[in-house]
Protein backbone atom coordinates (compact mmCIF):
# COMPACT_ATOMS: atom_id res chain seq x y z
CA UNK A 1 0.00 0.00 0.00
CA UNK A 2 1.53 3.26 -1.08
CA UNK A 3 0.85 6.23 1.14
CA UNK A 4 -0.72 8.89 -1.06
CA UNK A 5 -1.09 11.77 1.36
CA UNK A 6 1.38 13.34 3.73
CA UNK A 7 4.40 12.20 1.74
CA UNK A 8 5.37 15.57 0.34
CA UNK A 9 5.60 17.23 3.73
CA UNK A 10 7.65 14.39 5.16
CA UNK A 11 9.83 14.60 2.07
CA UNK A 12 10.55 18.24 2.77
CA UNK A 13 11.28 17.38 6.36
CA UNK A 14 13.65 14.66 5.24
CA UNK A 15 15.41 17.06 2.90
CA UNK A 16 15.73 19.53 5.76
CA UNK A 17 17.34 16.89 7.98
CA UNK A 18 19.61 15.72 5.17
CA UNK A 19 20.83 19.26 4.51
CA UNK A 20 21.40 19.93 8.22
CA UNK A 21 23.24 16.63 8.59
CA UNK A 22 25.39 17.34 5.52
CA UNK A 23 26.35 20.81 6.71
CA UNK A 24 27.24 19.59 10.19
CA UNK A 25 29.33 16.80 8.64
CA UNK A 26 31.14 19.31 6.41
CA UNK A 27 31.90 21.53 9.40
CA UNK A 28 32.88 18.68 11.74
CA UNK A 29 35.05 17.01 9.14
CA UNK A 30 37.00 20.08 8.12
CA UNK A 31 37.28 21.93 11.43
CA UNK A 32 37.67 19.31 14.16
CA UNK A 33 40.67 17.00 14.26
CA UNK A 34 39.00 14.57 16.62
CA UNK A 35 36.67 13.58 13.79
CA UNK A 36 39.53 11.74 12.04
CA UNK A 37 38.84 8.73 14.26
CA UNK A 38 35.31 8.45 12.91
CA UNK A 39 36.71 8.86 9.43
CA UNK A 40 39.08 5.97 10.03
CA UNK A 41 36.17 3.62 10.72
CA UNK A 42 34.11 4.92 7.80
CA UNK A 43 37.08 4.63 5.43
CA UNK A 44 37.67 1.08 6.56
CA UNK A 45 34.05 0.27 5.82
CA UNK A 46 34.38 1.37 2.18
CA UNK A 47 37.86 -0.08 1.63
CA UNK A 48 36.56 -3.16 -0.26
CA UNK A 49 35.18 -0.81 -2.92
CA UNK A 50 38.56 0.95 -3.27
CA UNK A 51 40.32 -2.36 -3.74
CA UNK A 52 37.64 -3.61 -6.14
CA UNK A 53 38.07 -0.49 -8.27
CA UNK A 54 41.78 -1.19 -8.49
CA UNK A 55 41.29 -4.77 -9.84
CA UNK A 56 41.07 -3.86 -13.58
CA UNK A 57 44.29 -1.87 -13.57
CA UNK A 58 46.00 -4.60 -11.55
CA UNK A 59 44.89 -7.10 -14.19
CA UNK A 60 46.21 -4.86 -16.98
CA UNK A 61 49.50 -4.63 -15.12
CA UNK A 62 49.55 -8.44 -14.84
CA UNK A 63 48.93 -8.78 -18.59
CA UNK A 64 51.67 -6.32 -19.49
CA UNK A 65 54.03 -8.18 -17.16
CA UNK A 66 53.37 -11.53 -18.83
CA UNK A 67 53.76 -10.33 -22.42
CA UNK A 68 57.26 -8.93 -21.82
CA UNK A 69 59.76 -10.72 -24.06
CA UNK A 70 62.66 -12.70 -22.71
CA UNK A 71 65.16 -10.39 -24.34
CA UNK A 72 63.62 -7.32 -22.71
CA UNK A 73 63.71 -9.02 -19.33
CA UNK A 74 67.34 -9.99 -19.73
CA UNK A 75 68.20 -6.45 -20.71
CA UNK A 76 66.27 -5.11 -17.74
CA UNK A 77 67.99 -7.45 -15.30
CA UNK A 78 71.40 -6.47 -16.62
CA UNK A 79 70.59 -2.77 -16.32
CA UNK A 80 69.31 -3.22 -12.79
CA UNK A 81 72.40 -5.23 -11.79
CA UNK A 82 74.71 -2.54 -13.12
CA UNK A 83 72.74 0.13 -11.34
CA UNK A 84 72.77 -1.82 -8.09
CA UNK A 85 76.51 -2.30 -8.35
CA UNK A 86 77.19 1.40 -8.81
CA UNK A 87 74.84 2.30 -5.99
CA UNK A 88 76.36 -0.23 -3.63
CA UNK A 89 79.77 1.33 -4.19
CA UNK A 90 78.26 4.75 -3.56
CA UNK A 91 76.68 3.39 -0.41
CA UNK A 92 80.09 2.44 0.98
CA UNK A 93 81.20 6.02 0.56
CA UNK A 94 77.95 7.22 2.06
CA UNK A 95 78.35 5.06 5.16
CA UNK A 96 81.79 6.49 5.71
CA UNK A 97 80.52 10.04 5.28
CA UNK A 98 77.62 9.40 7.60
CA UNK A 99 79.86 8.18 10.38
CA UNK A 100 82.15 11.13 9.89
CA UNK A 101 79.20 13.50 9.90
CA UNK A 102 77.84 12.00 13.12
CA UNK A 103 81.23 12.33 14.79
CA UNK A 104 81.52 15.96 13.70
CA UNK A 105 78.01 16.69 14.91
CA UNK A 106 78.85 15.08 18.24
CA UNK A 107 81.89 17.38 18.48
CA UNK A 108 79.61 20.38 17.90
CA UNK A 109 77.10 19.07 20.46
CA UNK A 110 74.41 18.95 17.77
CA UNK A 111 71.86 16.12 17.78
CA UNK A 112 73.05 13.16 15.71
CA UNK A 113 70.83 12.10 12.78
CA UNK A 114 69.65 8.58 13.41
CA UNK A 115 68.12 6.11 11.00
CA UNK A 116 64.43 6.53 10.34
CA UNK A 117 61.91 3.77 9.95
CA UNK A 118 60.82 3.52 6.31
CA UNK A 119 58.15 1.63 4.40
CA UNK A 120 57.47 1.26 0.68
CA UNK A 121 53.85 1.54 -0.49
CA UNK A 122 52.26 1.16 -3.89
CA UNK A 123 49.78 3.56 -5.44
CA UNK A 124 46.22 2.29 -5.89
CA UNK A 125 44.83 3.85 -9.04
CA UNK A 126 41.39 5.18 -8.16
CA UNK A 127 39.62 8.32 -9.22
CA UNK A 128 39.64 11.13 -6.65
CA UNK A 129 37.86 14.35 -5.89
CA UNK A 130 38.47 16.62 -8.93
CA UNK A 131 39.16 19.63 -6.70
CA UNK A 132 42.06 18.19 -4.79
CA UNK A 133 45.26 16.44 -5.81
CA UNK A 134 45.38 13.15 -3.96
CA UNK A 135 46.58 9.61 -4.48
CA UNK A 136 45.66 6.46 -2.57
CA UNK A 137 48.25 3.97 -1.34
CA UNK A 138 47.88 0.36 -0.26
CA UNK A 139 49.10 0.77 3.33
CA UNK A 140 47.01 1.95 6.27
CA UNK A 141 46.88 2.30 10.02
CA UNK A 142 47.61 -1.41 10.44
CA UNK A 143 51.09 -0.62 9.09
CA UNK A 144 51.42 2.28 11.53
CA UNK A 145 50.61 5.07 9.09
CA UNK A 146 49.34 8.26 10.71
CA UNK A 147 47.82 11.53 9.53
CA UNK A 148 50.50 14.09 8.76
CA UNK A 149 53.14 11.51 7.90
CA UNK A 150 55.65 12.66 5.24
CA UNK A 151 55.71 10.77 1.93
CA UNK A 152 58.76 10.70 -0.34
CA UNK A 153 59.98 8.79 -3.35
CA UNK A 154 63.40 8.26 -4.89
CA UNK A 155 63.32 11.74 -6.45
CA UNK A 156 62.09 13.86 -3.58
CA UNK A 157 59.05 14.91 -1.57
CA UNK A 158 55.63 13.68 -2.75
CA UNK A 159 53.26 14.94 -0.06
CA UNK A 160 51.77 13.96 3.27
CA UNK A 161 49.11 11.60 4.56
CA UNK A 162 45.74 13.26 5.12
CA UNK A 163 43.39 10.34 5.56
CA UNK A 164 43.89 6.80 6.82
CA UNK A 165 41.87 3.62 7.01
CA UNK A 166 43.10 0.27 8.26
CA UNK A 167 44.23 -0.90 4.82
CA UNK A 168 44.65 2.17 2.63
CA UNK A 169 45.50 5.83 3.06
CA UNK A 170 45.35 9.02 1.07
CA UNK A 171 48.27 11.29 0.22
CA UNK A 172 47.79 14.99 -0.32
CA UNK A 173 50.31 15.95 -3.00
CA UNK A 174 52.56 18.98 -2.44
CA UNK A 175 50.95 20.82 -5.36
CA UNK A 176 47.44 20.66 -3.88
CA UNK A 177 46.00 24.11 -3.27
CA UNK A 178 45.67 23.49 0.49
CA UNK A 179 49.23 22.25 0.90
CA UNK A 180 52.21 24.30 2.03
CA UNK A 181 55.72 23.08 2.75
CA UNK A 182 58.57 24.93 4.47
CA UNK A 183 61.63 24.93 2.20
CA UNK A 184 65.04 26.53 1.86
CA UNK A 185 67.11 27.26 -1.21
CA UNK A 186 69.91 24.72 -1.34
CA UNK A 187 72.41 27.24 -2.71
CA UNK A 188 72.13 29.94 -0.04
CA UNK A 189 69.74 28.72 2.71
CA UNK A 190 67.05 31.33 2.06
CA UNK A 191 63.89 30.11 3.78
CA UNK A 192 60.45 30.16 2.18
CA UNK A 193 57.11 28.40 2.09
CA UNK A 194 56.15 26.56 -1.10
CA UNK A 195 52.39 26.55 -1.52
CA UNK A 196 50.57 24.26 -3.91
CA UNK A 197 48.91 25.93 -6.87
CA UNK A 198 46.21 23.35 -7.55
CA UNK A 199 47.99 22.38 -10.77
CA UNK A 200 49.98 19.18 -10.59
CA UNK A 201 53.31 20.60 -11.75
CA UNK A 202 53.52 23.98 -10.13
CA UNK A 203 54.17 25.47 -6.70
CA UNK A 204 54.40 29.12 -5.76
CA UNK A 205 56.42 30.92 -3.13
CA UNK A 206 54.44 33.84 -1.73
CA UNK A 207 55.80 36.91 0.07
CA UNK A 208 59.28 36.89 -1.44
CA UNK A 209 60.77 40.42 -1.65
CA UNK A 210 62.09 41.24 -5.11
CA UNK A 211 65.61 41.65 -3.75
CA UNK A 212 65.73 38.00 -2.64
CA UNK A 213 68.61 36.08 -4.14
CA UNK A 214 66.65 33.38 -5.92
CA UNK A 215 67.44 32.36 -9.48
CA UNK A 216 65.69 30.18 -12.00
CA UNK A 217 67.05 26.65 -11.59
CA UNK A 218 67.67 26.87 -7.85
CA UNK A 219 66.80 23.71 -5.99
CA UNK A 220 64.46 23.95 -2.99
CA UNK A 221 64.91 21.39 -0.22
CA UNK A 222 62.82 20.80 2.88
CA UNK A 223 63.97 22.99 5.76
CA UNK A 224 62.55 20.73 8.46
CA UNK A 225 61.04 23.74 10.20
CA UNK A 226 57.38 22.73 10.08
CA UNK A 227 58.09 19.56 12.02
CA UNK A 228 56.30 17.42 9.43
CA UNK A 229 58.93 16.79 6.78
CA UNK A 230 62.48 15.62 7.57
CA UNK A 231 65.21 18.05 6.62
CA UNK A 232 67.14 18.11 3.37
CA UNK A 233 64.95 16.32 0.81
CA UNK A 234 64.56 17.98 -2.60
CA UNK A 235 61.13 19.51 -3.21
CA UNK A 236 61.17 21.63 -6.36
CA UNK A 237 63.24 23.70 -8.76
CA UNK A 238 62.55 27.37 -9.41
CA UNK A 239 61.06 27.94 -12.85
CA UNK A 240 60.12 31.60 -12.67
CA UNK A 241 61.24 34.66 -10.75
CA UNK A 242 59.66 37.86 -11.98
CA UNK A 243 59.10 41.23 -10.41
CA UNK A 244 56.64 43.81 -11.61
CA UNK A 245 57.11 47.40 -10.57
CA UNK A 246 54.38 48.40 -8.14
CA UNK A 247 53.89 44.92 -6.79
CA UNK A 248 55.04 44.42 -3.18
CA UNK A 249 56.42 40.93 -3.76
CA UNK A 250 58.11 39.01 -6.53
CA UNK A 251 56.28 36.24 -8.32
CA UNK A 252 58.17 33.02 -7.70
CA UNK A 253 57.11 29.70 -9.18
CA UNK A 254 58.66 26.28 -8.86
CA UNK A 255 58.19 22.85 -10.40
CA UNK A 256 58.15 19.79 -8.12
CA UNK A 257 61.18 17.54 -8.48
CA UNK A 258 58.98 14.45 -8.42
CA UNK A 259 57.00 13.69 -11.58
CA UNK A 260 53.74 13.70 -9.63
CA UNK A 261 51.60 12.47 -12.54
CA UNK A 262 53.38 9.13 -12.78
CA UNK A 263 54.41 8.03 -9.32
CA UNK A 264 53.91 4.31 -8.68
CA UNK A 265 55.81 3.61 -5.48
CA UNK A 266 56.28 5.90 -2.53
CA UNK A 267 58.32 5.79 0.65
CA UNK A 268 56.75 6.52 4.01
CA UNK A 269 59.05 7.91 6.66
CA UNK A 270 58.60 7.81 10.41
CA UNK A 271 59.92 10.82 12.22
CA UNK A 272 62.27 9.43 14.88
CA UNK A 273 62.01 12.59 16.98
CA UNK A 274 58.30 12.02 17.29
CA UNK A 275 58.68 8.35 18.25
CA UNK A 276 61.32 9.43 20.76
CA UNK A 277 59.11 12.10 22.30
CA UNK A 278 56.15 9.71 22.48
CA UNK A 279 58.30 7.16 24.28
CA UNK A 280 59.46 9.96 26.58
CA UNK A 281 55.89 10.88 27.43
CA UNK A 282 55.12 7.19 27.88
CA UNK A 283 57.96 7.00 30.36
CA UNK A 284 56.64 10.01 32.16
CA UNK A 285 53.22 8.48 32.26
CA UNK A 286 54.70 5.32 33.74
CA UNK A 287 56.60 7.30 36.34
CA UNK B 1 5.49 -8.90 -0.92
CA UNK B 2 8.13 -8.44 1.72
CA UNK B 3 9.44 -4.92 2.20
CA UNK B 4 12.95 -6.18 1.36
CA UNK B 5 11.75 -7.11 -2.14
CA UNK B 6 14.73 -6.68 -4.45
CA UNK B 7 16.58 -4.46 -2.03
CA UNK B 8 19.75 -6.45 -2.55
CA UNK B 9 19.64 -5.98 -6.33
CA UNK B 10 18.83 -2.32 -5.94
CA UNK B 11 21.81 -1.75 -3.66
CA UNK B 12 23.98 -3.81 -5.99
CA UNK B 13 23.25 -1.44 -8.88
CA UNK B 14 24.16 1.48 -6.64
CA UNK B 15 27.43 -0.18 -5.61
CA UNK B 16 28.20 -0.79 -9.29
CA UNK B 17 27.59 2.90 -9.97
CA UNK B 18 29.93 3.85 -7.11
CA UNK B 19 32.59 1.51 -8.48
CA UNK B 20 32.31 3.03 -11.95
CA UNK B 21 32.77 6.45 -10.37
CA UNK B 22 36.12 5.58 -8.77
CA UNK B 23 37.34 3.25 -11.52
CA UNK B 24 40.53 4.64 -13.07
CA UNK B 25 40.23 5.54 -16.77
CA UNK B 26 42.76 7.10 -19.17
CA UNK B 27 43.28 10.81 -18.61
CA UNK B 28 41.47 12.13 -21.75
CA UNK B 29 38.33 10.15 -20.93
CA UNK B 30 38.33 11.15 -17.29
CA UNK B 31 36.56 14.47 -17.77
CA UNK B 32 33.84 12.72 -19.78
CA UNK B 33 33.03 10.25 -17.01
CA UNK B 34 29.22 10.24 -16.63
CA UNK B 35 27.76 10.89 -13.22
CA UNK B 36 26.95 7.20 -12.69
CA UNK B 37 25.61 7.59 -9.17
CA UNK B 38 23.18 10.33 -10.17
CA UNK B 39 21.98 8.27 -13.16
CA UNK B 40 21.29 5.09 -11.20
CA UNK B 41 19.96 6.78 -8.09
CA UNK B 42 17.87 9.11 -10.22
CA UNK B 43 16.27 6.20 -12.04
CA UNK B 44 15.33 4.38 -8.84
CA UNK B 45 13.93 7.54 -7.30
CA UNK B 46 11.84 8.19 -10.37
CA UNK B 47 10.60 4.60 -10.57
CA UNK B 48 10.13 3.89 -6.85
CA UNK B 49 9.85 7.31 -5.17
CA UNK B 50 8.17 5.87 -2.07
CA UNK B 51 11.05 3.53 -1.43
CA UNK B 52 14.18 5.20 -2.67
CA UNK B 53 14.50 8.86 -1.84
CA UNK B 54 16.53 11.21 0.29
CA UNK B 55 17.71 8.57 2.80
CA UNK B 56 19.32 6.53 0.04
CA UNK B 57 20.70 9.67 -1.59
CA UNK B 58 22.33 10.82 1.63
CA UNK B 59 23.96 7.47 2.39
CA UNK B 60 25.18 7.05 -1.19
CA UNK B 61 26.57 10.58 -1.13
CA UNK B 62 28.45 9.85 2.08
CA UNK B 63 29.97 6.70 0.58
CA UNK B 64 30.96 8.72 -2.48
CA UNK B 65 32.66 11.31 -0.27
CA UNK B 66 34.64 8.57 1.44
CA UNK B 67 35.60 6.91 -1.84
CA UNK B 68 36.70 10.15 -3.49
CA UNK B 69 38.42 11.57 -0.43
CA UNK B 70 36.26 14.69 -0.57
CA UNK B 71 35.30 16.55 2.61
CA UNK B 72 32.51 14.49 4.18
CA UNK B 73 28.98 15.70 3.52
CA UNK B 74 29.55 17.44 0.21
CA UNK B 75 28.18 14.78 -2.12
CA UNK B 76 25.45 13.90 0.39
CA UNK B 77 24.29 17.50 0.33
CA UNK B 78 24.26 17.74 -3.47
CA UNK B 79 22.62 14.36 -4.03
CA UNK B 80 19.94 14.99 -1.37
CA UNK B 81 18.87 18.22 -3.06
CA UNK B 82 18.89 16.78 -6.58
CA UNK B 83 17.03 13.64 -5.52
CA UNK B 84 14.46 15.79 -3.74
CA UNK B 85 13.74 17.54 -7.03
CA UNK B 86 13.41 14.20 -8.84
CA UNK B 87 11.09 12.68 -6.23
CA UNK B 88 8.90 15.80 -6.14
CA UNK B 89 8.50 15.71 -9.92
CA UNK B 90 8.58 11.96 -10.53
CA UNK B 91 5.13 11.91 -12.20
CA UNK B 92 6.17 14.57 -14.65
CA UNK B 93 9.51 12.96 -15.44
CA UNK B 94 7.92 9.53 -15.98
CA UNK B 95 5.51 10.83 -18.58
CA UNK B 96 7.86 12.59 -20.96
CA UNK B 97 9.98 11.06 -23.72
CA UNK B 98 13.42 9.62 -23.07
CA UNK B 99 15.21 12.51 -24.78
CA UNK B 100 13.31 15.09 -22.77
CA UNK B 101 14.18 13.10 -19.66
CA UNK B 102 17.82 13.24 -20.76
CA UNK B 103 17.62 17.03 -20.88
CA UNK B 104 16.23 17.16 -17.35
CA UNK B 105 18.90 14.72 -16.16
CA UNK B 106 21.53 16.96 -17.75
CA UNK B 107 20.15 19.95 -15.91
CA UNK B 108 20.15 18.01 -12.63
CA UNK B 109 23.70 16.79 -13.23
CA UNK B 110 24.75 20.40 -13.68
CA UNK B 111 22.98 21.38 -10.47
CA UNK B 112 24.72 18.51 -8.68
CA UNK B 113 28.13 19.60 -9.94
CA UNK B 114 27.52 23.25 -9.10
CA UNK B 115 26.41 22.47 -5.53
CA UNK B 116 29.55 20.37 -5.05
CA UNK B 117 31.71 23.14 -6.47
CA UNK B 118 30.03 25.77 -4.35
CA UNK B 119 30.36 23.72 -1.15
CA UNK B 120 34.05 23.05 -1.79
CA UNK B 121 34.55 26.70 -2.67
CA UNK B 122 33.35 27.57 0.84
CA UNK B 123 36.11 25.40 2.27
CA UNK B 124 39.01 25.89 -0.14
CA UNK B 125 40.17 28.53 -2.58
CA UNK B 126 39.45 26.49 -5.70
CA UNK B 127 38.51 27.56 -9.19
CA UNK B 128 36.33 25.91 -11.80
CA UNK B 129 37.52 24.78 -15.22
CA UNK B 130 35.30 24.13 -18.25
CA UNK B 131 36.62 20.53 -18.20
CA UNK B 132 34.67 20.02 -14.98
CA UNK B 133 31.35 20.50 -16.78
CA UNK B 134 32.00 18.30 -19.83
CA UNK B 135 30.71 15.22 -18.04
CA UNK B 136 27.19 16.71 -18.02
CA UNK B 137 27.06 16.01 -21.77
CA UNK B 138 28.05 12.35 -21.37
CA UNK B 139 25.60 11.98 -18.47
CA UNK B 140 22.80 13.22 -20.74
CA UNK B 141 23.79 10.97 -23.62
CA UNK B 142 23.95 7.84 -21.51
CA UNK B 143 20.67 8.39 -19.65
CA UNK B 144 18.39 6.60 -22.17
CA UNK B 145 20.50 3.44 -22.03
CA UNK B 146 20.74 3.47 -18.25
CA UNK B 147 16.98 3.97 -18.13
CA UNK B 148 16.30 1.00 -20.42
CA UNK B 149 18.78 -1.30 -18.64
CA UNK B 150 17.49 -0.47 -15.17
CA UNK B 151 13.87 -0.76 -16.29
CA UNK B 152 14.66 -4.24 -17.60
CA UNK B 153 16.27 -5.14 -14.29
CA UNK B 154 13.30 -3.73 -12.39
CA UNK B 155 10.75 -5.69 -14.45
CA UNK B 156 12.81 -8.87 -14.55
CA UNK B 157 13.14 -9.07 -10.79
CA UNK B 158 9.79 -7.37 -10.07
CA UNK B 159 11.35 -4.76 -7.81
CA UNK B 160 8.64 -2.39 -6.69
Amino acid sequence: MKPIFATSTSLQLRLFFAVIASFSLIIFDSKFDSFSNVRLYLNTAVSPLIYAADIPSEMLKGVSNTVVTRRDLKKQVKEQKDKLFVQQVQLLEFKHLKEENNRLRALLNSPVHSDQRKLVAEIITVNSDPFSLQVVINKGSLDGIYIGQPVLNEQGVVGQIVDVSTTYSRILLISDITHGIPVRVQRNDIRAIANGSGELNSLNLPYMPHSTDIQVGDVLVTSGLGGVFPEGYPVATITEFTYQIGQPYAQVEAKPVVALERIRYVLLVWDDEESKSTTDTNKEAVL
Amino acid sequence: MTPANGRFKLILTLILALLLTVLPVPEPLDSFRPDWVLLVLGYWCMALPYRVSIGYAWMTGLTLDLLLGAPLGIHSLALSIVIYIIVMNHRLIRNISLWQQALIVGFLAMLNKLIIFWAEKLLFDISITPMYLWSILSTMLIWPWIFLILRKIRRQFAIR
